[in-house]
C-alpha cells in the first residue's frame, strides 16, 4: 500500500509538472523536502534523548508498570498480543495521555519508546505487528482536547468565541477513534488469515 | 472544563519530572546513571528516522509543489460535494493527513477569508483540530524501529481521517 501511495505521489507529480511546463519545480521540491525531513529528525534528537532518560527511570522505579496496571482492562482488550505487564503498555498510555493533553514534545518521544518496546515483541522484523497497527490507529485518531494552534488562529481573525470548536472537535475525534478501533479489528482479522500472530 | 484541561497540561510535565526521579531515588535506584543509560539510545533513534522521513516528505513535497494535489482536489470535488462536503475545505481535507504545516496554512486562509465564526470557518477549525498528520506519524513511528512494511495501517489511518471529515461536517451542521 505504502509503495503505491509513494510512487503515485512522485509519478503523478512529475507528470503534472511536465504538462504545465513547470518541470524545474520537481527538483526544487525534492531537495526542499529532503532538507526539511532531515531537520525534523535532527530536531527530535534532543527531546527523544531527554524522554528516553526519564522513561528509563520511570521503568526502573516501577512507575510504567504501575501505570499499565491501572488501565489493564482497556489495554488487554485493545492489545491482546502484548503481555499484560509489558513496558510497552505503559509507554502507549503515556503517549496517548500526552497526545490528549496536547504535549507534543512529550508525545512523540513516548510514542517512539512504545514502538521500541513493541518492536522487541516483534523480534525485530521489518513488517508491522498487529499491536503496532492498533497503536498507530489509536495514535493518529486520538488527538488533543484543546487544539491551541487553531484557537490561536481564530483569536487572530477576531472570533466572537474562539474556543467554541472544542466541543465539536472532541465529538469528531470520538467518532474517528471508534472507527479506527473497529477498522483495525476488522483488518487484523482479514490479514490474519494464515499469517503470523504478533 | 476548559481551564481544568489547560492547567493539567501546564502541570503534567513538571509533576512528572518531580515524581519520576524522586520515586526512583526512594527505591534505591542510581538516578543519574540510569537516566544517562536510557538516554544513550536517543541519538540513534532520531537518526534512524532520516531515510524514512526523507522518502515520504520528498514525495509529498513533489506532489504539492507540482500542482498534482490541485488536480486531485479538482477531480474529487464533485463527488465530495454530492455527499455534503463544501468544495472550499477539500484542499484542507486532502492535505491534512500529508502535511500538518501545509494544512494549517490552508485552514488559516479559510478562517481569514470566510471569518472564524462562519460555517466554513468553524468546519475547518474542527477538521484541523480533530485530525492528525497520519502519513507523518506512520513514517516517523515505523521508521524509528526500522519497519518497512506498514501492512494495513495506512488503510485504518485514512479511514479514521475520512470519518473525522464526515463527523466534522455533521457535528458542525447540527451544533451551530
Amino acid at each position: 500500500m505504502v509503495n503505491y501511495v509513494w510512487l503515485f505521489m512522485i509519478v503523478f507529480g512529475i507528470i503534472v509538472a511536465g504538462a504545465k511546463g513547470d518541470i524545474e519545480v520537481v527538483t526544487r521540491a525534492a531537495l526542499d523536502g529532503a532538507d526539511s525531513a532531515v531537520k525534523i529528525s535532527i530536531s527530535l534528537i534532543a527531546i527523544i534523548t531527554f524522554w528516553l532518560g526519564i522513561m528509563k527511570l520511570a521503568e526502573k522505579a516501577g512507575l510504567v508498570r504501575a501505570l499499565a496496571w491501572l488501565v489493564r482492562p482497556v489495554m488487554t482488550f485493545l492489545f491482546p498480543s502484548v503481555p499484560r505487564d509489558h513496558p510497552a503498555m505503559g509507554a502507549i498510555v503515556m503517549n496517548l495521555s500526552a497526545n490528549i493533553l496536547g504535549l507534543g514534545n512529550a508525545a512523540t518521544p513516548m510514542g517512539l519508546i512504545a514502538m521500541r518496546e513493541l518492536q522487541k515483541l516483534n523480534h525485530g522484523r521489518d513488517s508491522a505487528s498487529e499491536a503496532m497497527c492498533t497503536f498507530l490507529a489509536l495514535n493518529t485518531s486520538c488527538v488533543t482536547l484543546i487544539p491551541t494552534t487553531v484557537i490561536g488562529i481564530r483569536v487572530l481573525y477576531g472570533s466572537a468565541d474562539p474556543t467554541e470548536i472544542v466541543g465539536p472537535t472532541i465529538i469528531a475525534t470520538a467518532f474517528s477513534m471508534a472507527v479506527a478501533i473497529a477498522v483495525d479489528r476488522l483488518l487484523r482479522m482479514l490479514y490474519a488469515g494464515g499469517r503470523r500472530q504478533a | 472544563m476548559f481551564e481544568v484541561i489547560s492547567e493539567l497540561s501546564r502541570w503534567a510535565i513538571p509533576v512528572l519530572l518531580l515524581v519520576v526521579p524522586l520515586v526512583a531515588f526512594l527505591r534505591g535506584i542510581k538516578v543519574y546513571e540510569t537516566f544517562v543509560d536510557g538516554a544513550e539510545a536517543g541519538f540513534a533513534t532520531a537518526v534512524k528516522t532520516i531515510p524514512y522521513l526523507v522518502a515520504m516528505i520528498v514525495a509529498i513535497s513533489i506532489f504539492r509543489a507540482s500542482g498534482a494535489m490541485d488536480v486531485l482536489v479538482a477531480t474529487l470535488s464533485p463527488f465530495l460535494n454530492a455527499v455534503g462536503l463544501p468544495a472550499e475545505v477539500l484542499p484542507h481535507a486532502v492535505m491534512r493527513p500529508l502535511s500538518g504545516g501545509a494544512a494549517l496554512g490552508i485552514a488559516a486562509d479559510i478562517i481569514k477569508t470566510h471569518g472564524p465564526d462562519s460555517f466554513l470557518g468553524r468546519l475547518v477549525s474542527t477538521m484541523q483540530g480533530s485530525c492528525d498528520t497520519t502519513f507523518y506519524v506512520l513514517t516517523l513511528y515505523f521508521g524509528s524501529v526500522g519497519i518497512k512494511k506498514y501492512r494495513y495501517s495506512i488503510i485504518s489511518g485514512l479511514m479514521a481521517d475520512l470519518t473525522t471529515l464526515a463527523a466534522s461536517v455533521f457535528v458542525v451542521r447540527s451544533l451551530f
